[in-house]
């Protein structure tokens, strides 16, 4: 059996009295996209959080490829090829949608020379193409703050994708974008990534998503995973429809 | 902390060419100032010394970022260049240049290493604290640093030959204005650079520039330095210019006037940072010339004015009614 | 160092304190409850000196005992605070709460020009001086050593009931109450019916009665020029930022340890002086960025 691409090992970490991971031990497989799903609060994204070194667990571990990275700040372990996408768009508030993506190129090929142009370095190209991926070309001149919040979204996880990570870790990746659109997005961002050979994993909320464009979905509740397999088989366990999807309307 | 209007980009260029235009016309009309108003070249290149250190508080603007201290590195520049004379008499000109630029770049990335962990009022107060330990030094250590009276910079060389005063101080002019367009064409490509772009979202987010991969205490420590070393260049102009460094080089009233020239000539800006000087020391000398005691009253609130009704400052104004001017011509 | 040196150096530090603390006072109150790091600050403490200066000798040569000079100095302070203070926040800085910090600190260091010039145009450049009241209150000793009364009792004692009385006048009245919930949540205390104009205004009101105060009481310890609001104001930040920006007790803390500092270095190694404060505040917020008292919300990354 090869390393998984991202292995937790007994990750605990506690917010004064409450306990937001709850020794979680979870493996993800290189080319498995995986979702997570679960109530509000279950600890979600301090899971991200703490994959991506933003948090330090008080207990436990994570390995990326084999490699602990635990104590590693979030620039170091971006540089070892894991980005991240918010719930809450992070982009440059002062700079076009198009300046995002350079900008985030620049900092993956560690541009240094200070006479050269940002918006005329060669990877304009492949910028380009990422923006049309996501369906924003169309914008890629205006300022950040003009977008609409599907848009700013979009931008987000195209910023993470310009990275060219092997693990994209997405929070809410279609909530804000207009629904007539999820689906589409959801088709295209999931082909680009099997294209580019990244893995994702993604909080969702919309079980349609999870259903269509997850390989594996895991449940979490209370700071751990209370249940992991294909979405058929999570989504139509009982608990889960009980806790996660509440009554079927 | 928020800070003042000082966009990653310009507002939207209408007529770039006239922008180019003006800049050619201003630096050509500083350039005949040896022969057209003599008696103004002293003010003028001080002015051009002073703009030159502005733009390194510019760069910080850039960053969202001020520092209260960014005198510390137009004195160690000027205080360097002086102390290489004292010991080398009949030194170069530019080795003079080097020197000092060279001794704030050192103290620049010194200092720097501590102070870009921080942000807001606590990044601009340490830098305060800094240039404030340099200047009790510089006022006390009488015996090294000459105290309160401060060093004499005596006239230095030019590629071998000793110049007469009038002679040296027209090179002295020409090299200020060359620095200024060769710095600041710097600056401005800097900027626009791969480099400066990551440095400047540290002023929007910090938070996405770590996922990016990038230290945001390394990006700012780049622009830290391109700061100290255009403030260290300021010092040196204006040591050479007055022939004399003192202490007050690291006051923090000339810190504070730094910034102030910065937000009154239109921050963020490479112009304006040097518009914002030639204001400045015409106010200063004119009005104490004329109205003695009330200079400071005059700048201080002609400061007012701008920050309360064009807090683009002066190039804010002429961009507006650029603007104005083109919208009228479309509406024909 | 024997025994009178120490008991000098440390007596120096006490009276240097209580004078740079009670200018720091009003300065992290104003911080603290309307986030403006206030430059003209030193203006209003030089001011002070000058018109207590200039009322004392007044009341002198009206015949009128040294005593007065005290209650003068309360009119000095009153005046600065009401006169200058109150136009200051009420035509400027009412304008600027939603612009940037840096706007805000430019202002006041466009107002801290302004009132520089006017200084010098009302009272010139010459120095005065003025030490009526510091004499009138004679001297003590104590460990050996003779030093005014003025200095080492009169001045900590003012400092100590400015303090108390701070504390005491936020935390138990009224209005010391509605000034912090302002200072905690100011949109919050507005839509509880809470003026936070007239919190604002008051605060800036007492915080430059404090300068004017401080500058005052440092009127006859000292002969009064043209500049020495200057020095006092970056040494006034050096306290505040090294206590913590709003920290009230801290600033007295920070007060004494900068002014024993100073003053034990004066009888050290004298060159070095002037630059323990910032030395200090260097040396403290590299280890606590947040000042000595602060919360940590200072680093960024």
């Amino acid at each position: 059996m090869s390393t998984p691409l991202l292995e937790t090992r007994n990750l605990e970490i506690r917010f004064g009295g409450v306990i937001a991971a709850n020794d979680v031990s979870l493996t993800i497989e290189s080319g498995r996209n995986l979702a997570i799903i679960g109530p509000n609060g279950a600890g979600k994204t301090t899971f991200l959080n703490i994959c991506t070194g933003w948090l330090k667990p008080t207990r436990g571990q994570v390995l990326f490829e084999g490699k602990d990275i635990t104590p590693l700040p979030p620039r170091k372990i971006v540089r070892r090829g894991v980005a991240r996408a918010f719930q809450i768009p992070q982009l440059f508030t002062e700079h076009t949608a198009l300046e995002n993506l350079l900008i985030a190129v620049a900092a993956r090929e560690g541009l240094r020379n200070p006479l050269q142009d940002l918006h005329r370095i060669p990877e304009r190209d492949e910028v380009m193409h990422l923006l049309e991926m996501v369906n924003c070309a169309d914008v890629a001149e205006r300022p950040v703050v003009e977008l609409s919040e599907g848009q700013r979204k979009l931008i987000d996880i195209a910023v993470a994708l310009a990275l060219k990570p092997r693990l994209l870790l997405m929070d809410e990746p279609t909530s804000g974008v207009a629904s007539s659109q999820k689906h589409r997005i959801m088709e295209i961002l999931v082909g680009a990534l099997a294209q580019a050979q990244v893995t994702s994993v993604f909080v969702e909320h919309d079980m349609g998503i999870v259903e269509k464009y997850a390989d594996e979905v895991a449940v979490w509740n209370a700071g751990n995973v209370q249940l992991r397999g294909t979405p058929r088989e999570v989504l139509e366990h009982p608990d889960v429809i009980r806790d996660v999807i509440g009554e079927v309307v | 902390m928020d800070t003042v209007s000082s966009s990653a980009r310009p507002q939207a260029d209408r007529a770039p060419g006239l922008r180019l235009l003006a800049t050619l016309l201003g630096v050509a009309a500083l350039a005949v100032v040896p022969f057209v108003a003599p008696t103004m070249q002293l003010l003028v290149n001080l002015a051009l010394a002073k703009g030159l250190a502005v733009m390194g508080v510019t760069v910080l603007l850039r960053a969202g970022q001020v520092s209260f201290g960014h005198a510390l590195y137009f004195a160690v520049a000027a205080y360097g260049g002086a102390f290489l004379m004292t010991a080398m008499p009949g030194a170069d000109l530019l080795l003079v240049l080097v020197v000092g630029v060279a001794g704030a770049t050192v103290s620049g990335l010194l200092v720097g290493l501590f102070v870009v962990r921080y942000r807001g009022i606590f990044f601009g107060m340490l830098n305060l604290a800094f240039s404030m330990i340099f200047w009790s030094i510089l006022e006390k250590f009488y015996h090294v640093t000459g105290g309160a009276d401060g060093i004499r910079l005596p006239r230095p060389t030019v590629l071998g030959m000793e110049l007469g005063r009038a002679d040296f101080e027209l090179i002295l002019f020409y090299l200020s204005i060359a620095l200024m367009l060769g710095l600041g064409w710097f600056t401005i490509r800097w900027f626009a650079s791969p480099v400066g772009q990551l440095f400047q979202t540290i002023k929007t987010n910090e938070t996405r520039l770590e996922y990016l991969g990038v230290s945001p205490r390394r990006a700012l420590l780049s622009g830290y330095l391109l700061s100290a070393v255009l403030c260290g260049a300021g010092g040196v102009i204006m040591g050479v210019a007055q022939g004399v460094v003192t202490p007050e080089y690291a006051w923090w009233i000339r810190s504070g006037e730094m910034v102030f020239i910065a937000v009154l000539g239109g921050s963020g800006s490479v112009q304006g940072a040097f518009i914002g000087a030639l204001i400045y020391e015409f106010v200063r000398t004119y009005a104490s010339a004329f109205a003695g005691d009330v200079w400071q009253m005059l700048l201080g609130g002609f400061l007012l004015v701008i920050i309360l009704f064009a807090p683009r400052g002066v190039i804010g104004i002429v961009e507006a009614l650029g603007r104005r001017g083109t919208r009228s011509e479309d509406a024909k | 160092m024997n025994l009178t040196i120490f008991v000098l150096a440390l007596f120096d530090g006490i009276a240097y304190a209580a004078l740079v603390f009670i200018v720091a006072l009003g300065l992290t109150l104003i911080f603290g409850v309307m986030r403006i790091l206030n430059v003209a600050h030193g203006s209003l403490y030089a001011i002070g000196a000058y018109a207590t200066v200039s009322l004392t000798g007044a009341f002198l040569s009206m015949g009128f005992a040294p005593v007065f000079a005290f209650p003068l100095m309360l009119v000095s302070a009153i005046l600065v605070g009401v006169l200058l203070g109150g136009p200051i926040e009420w035509l400027l800085l009412r304008r600027i709460y939603d612009k940037p910090e840096v706007l805000q600190l430019l202002v006041t260091f466009a107002v801290f020009m302004i009132l520089e010039d006017v200084q010098r145009l009302v009272w010139g450049s010459q120095p005065y001086f003025q030490a009526a009241a510091l004499q009138s209150l004679g001297n003590v000793t104590l460990f050996g050593v003779t030093y005014t009364v003025y200095q080492l009792i009169l001045l900590p004692a003012v400092a100590l009931a400015l303090l108390l009385g701070l504390r005491f006048f936020l935390r138990r009245t009224v209005i010391g109450k509605l000034i912090l919930a302002t200072t905690e949540d100011r949109e919050a205390a507005q839509s509880i019916g809470i003026d936070a104009d007239k919190v604002f205004l008051l605060t800036f009101i007492v915080g430059a009665a404090l300068a004017g105060l401080g500058g005052a009481l440092a009127s006859p310890t000292t002969s009064i020029l043209p500049g020495m609001g200057a020095d006092m104001i970056v040494l006034s930040f050096a306290v505040v930022a090294t206590a913590g920006l709003g920290q009230i007790e801290g600033a007295a803390l920070t007060a004494l340890l900068i002014g024993l500092g100073r003053s034990f270095a004066v009888y050290v190694w004298p060159e070095t002086a002037v630059l323990v404060p910032y030395l200090i505040m260097v040396l403290v917020l590299l280890v606590r960025p947040e000042g000595l008292f602060g919360s940590p919300a200072a680093r960024k990354i």
